[in-house]
């Protein structure tokens, strides 16, 4: 969970990941970032994610993303 | 005469007056909705002080349905529609509507105050106003107008980054797009049968090309939100539902697509036609959509705003390696491309040259702005005997051994990022001119990461965090760099300027 905050921190330094409980519906993160997200996810964690799980609900909080990162390892 | 869009849209009305010209989401719009309500607010923009003749009026709404109604009553009233992004920060809507003076801002009830709060000094009116009241159209009003206009008058003005830190507003007139739909129809038999999947933004010349085939040729535009380009698979889905059979997209989306290896999963079967421009398509994530959709046509198109759309095509027909560019082909059928050397002689084959062009497409040059209209569109220097203008794109490229054109770059520091064009000096004149943050900076861009990369000075202690939170207050997102540099020194060249070009080199070539 830490280092999903904190990559999402590298790649939006501006905002506070903490406060929001959805960072699509809250903008925080555009197209642009979700490559950044899952390019910075797959070579750190070592994993491959399917496109198909490239879908809102993945990438909504911290907790939905360590799920989906989880499911991989 | 073919001498205005109008023309065009009523007798695609007539044929189709009950197909579905807009599918918004859940909404939908047929062809005589869509000129009734056209008409109805062309009524209402007739009869008030707006209706000044090729005035602009700008446009203030995210994509949906009712942007295509505004722009359907301003081509009726004979006005220049101008389309805004909502979610470009409101300093610099507020510069392009004080350099364009607009006769009047069209929104909704959700997007009024936030226009408003901003004083910028033109009247606004809601589209559901218009719409409530017990305004009728007004033939004899709208028909007198139709009769005043002719081909050369504008349809629309398109912004697009400047250096200074204001956009310029291309305009651009009915004729240049009679002529890009006379080229496109002829070459790619579209025959009112297309369902478009819509996916650039209001601000982007592709959206005013799909607008306009819809217009001539009864095509159906459907519209793909913009959150879906996020999830990929999710557009995917939708477009295999919504049975879209021709897209004309911007490769970055297309991109994603080849890197989550998405087509093998999600397939796209009615896809006909697939048109990308807008930036260089990389070959190997090409091949991929090509070997995925063996029956599927595709198109690489190339030019900037002022020549309308594009001038050059290239319909793929061999195999590419995937470390081969794509050429950008051959010019568009009416439309004259001269590779111009340095002394602005016609190249020989394989001699680099700017892309400089000749024709009907040409923009009528930039709204309120002569220096830097006169600056691109220039006389001809082949022709010594009569006034004639090309337009200078500032692009290099050559003629390969199978006589078509390969692009090869750019000659100042404009890029082409997600699509939308910038340029480079923007940013840094806004850093260390407007905002004055950082001393010395200079902006390259990475071309395999698509980063906008910026170096700066170390000076007092402003950090990354605060150069993007400024930044982010002038600039849309697109344009604020994602990569930052902190250096004791830039590095300077023997002038003492900053060596841009080592700075480029250095995140290109590791």
């Amino acid at each position: 969970m830490e280092k999903i905050l904190e990559i999402l921190h590298e790649i939006r330094p501006e905002f506070d990941f903490g406060e929001s409980d959805n960072y699509i519906e809250d903008g925080l993160l555009d197209s642009f970032d979700i490559v950044s997200l899952i390019s910075i996810i797959e070579e750190t964690y070592n994993i491959n994610i399917d496109g198909l799980d490239v879908i809102p609900e993945n990438f909504a909080t911290c907790s939905a993303i360590a799920s989906l990162v989880e499911k991989y390892k | 005469m073919r001498n205005n869009l109008a023309k065009l849209f009523e007798n695609t009305v007539n044929k189709y007056a009950d197909k579905i010209c807009v599918v918004d989401k859940d909404e939908q719009l047929t062809f005589s909705v869509l000129r009734e309500r056209g008409r109805r607010i062309a009524t209402y923009i007739l009869q008030t002080k707006y209706g000044e003749k090729n005035k602009p009026i700008a446009v203030f709404l995210p994509k949906c349905k009712e942007v295509y109604e505004i722009n359907i009553a301003c081509i009726y009233s004979g006005n220049i529609f101008m389309n805004l992004d909502v979610k470009t920060p409101m300093a610099r809507i507020h510069n392009i509507i004080d350099l364009i003076q607009p006769g009047l801002i069209v929104t909704n009830h959700q997007y009024i105050d936030i226009i408003q709060n901003e004083n910028v000094g033109v009247d606004v009116v809601c589209i559901e106003e218009l719409l409530n009241t017990e305004l009728y159209p007004d033939d004899t009003l709208l028909m007198k107008r139709q009769k005043e206009m002719i081909d050369t008058d504008p349809l629309c003005i398109i912004n697009t980054s400047g250096s200074t830190g204001t956009p310029k507003g291309v305009v651009l007139n009915h004729r240049s797009f009679f002529d890009f739909l006379d080229w496109s129809v002829e070459t790619f038999g579209f025959d009112g049968s297309e369902k478009i999947g819509a996916l650039s933004p209001v601000v982007f010349d592709i959206y005013d090309y799909e607008f306009c085939l819809m217009i001539a040729k009864g095509s159906t535009i459907v519209l793909l939100d913009n959150g879906l380009a996020m999830f990929p698979a999710k557009l995917l889905t939708y477009m295999q539902e919504q049975e879209i059979n021709f897209i004309f997209w911007v490769p970055s989306i297309m991109v994603n697509i080849a890197n989550m290896d998405l087509l093998s999963k999600i397939s796209l079967n009615s896809l006909r036609t697939v048109w990308f421009a807008g930036e260089v398509f990389p070959t190997k994530q090409f091949n991929y959509w090509k070997k995925q959709l063996p029956q599927t046509v595709f198109a690489n198109l190339y030019g900037p705003i002022e020549i309308t759309l594009d001038c050059t095509y290239y319909i793929v027909d061999r195999e590419f390696d995937d470390s081969e560019p794509l050429p950008i082909g051959y010019a568009c059928e009416n439309t004259d491309v001269l590779l111009l050397n340095e002394d602005d002689e016609l190249c020989k084959d394989g001699e680099i040259g700017e892309i400089c062009v000749r024709g009907t497409s040409l923009a009528m040059g930039y709204y309120n702005n002569p220096q830097k209209t006169d600056q691109a569109f220039v006389q001809n220097p082949l022709n010594k005997s009569y006034p004639e203008l090309i337009y200078r794109t500032g692009d290099l490229a050559f003629v390969n051994g199978r006589k078509e054109i390969v692009f090869k770059g750019r000659k100042d520091s404009l890029i082409k990022h997600m699509g939308y064009r910038i340029e480079l000096g923007e940013i840094e004149h806004v850093l260390i001119d407007s905002l004055g943050i950082v001393k010395y900076a200079c902006v390259v861009y990475q071309y395999e990461k698509k980063a906008i990369t910026l170096f700066y000075e170390k000076e007092n202690s402003v950090t990354e965090v605060e150069i993007r939170k400024a930044l982010a207050k002038v600039f849309p997102k697109y344009m604020i760099p994602t990569v930052y540099y902190c250096m004791e020194e830039l590095p300077r060249n023997t002038n003492g300027k900053i060596d841009r070009l080592m700075l480029s080199k250095k995140v290109n070539e590791g």
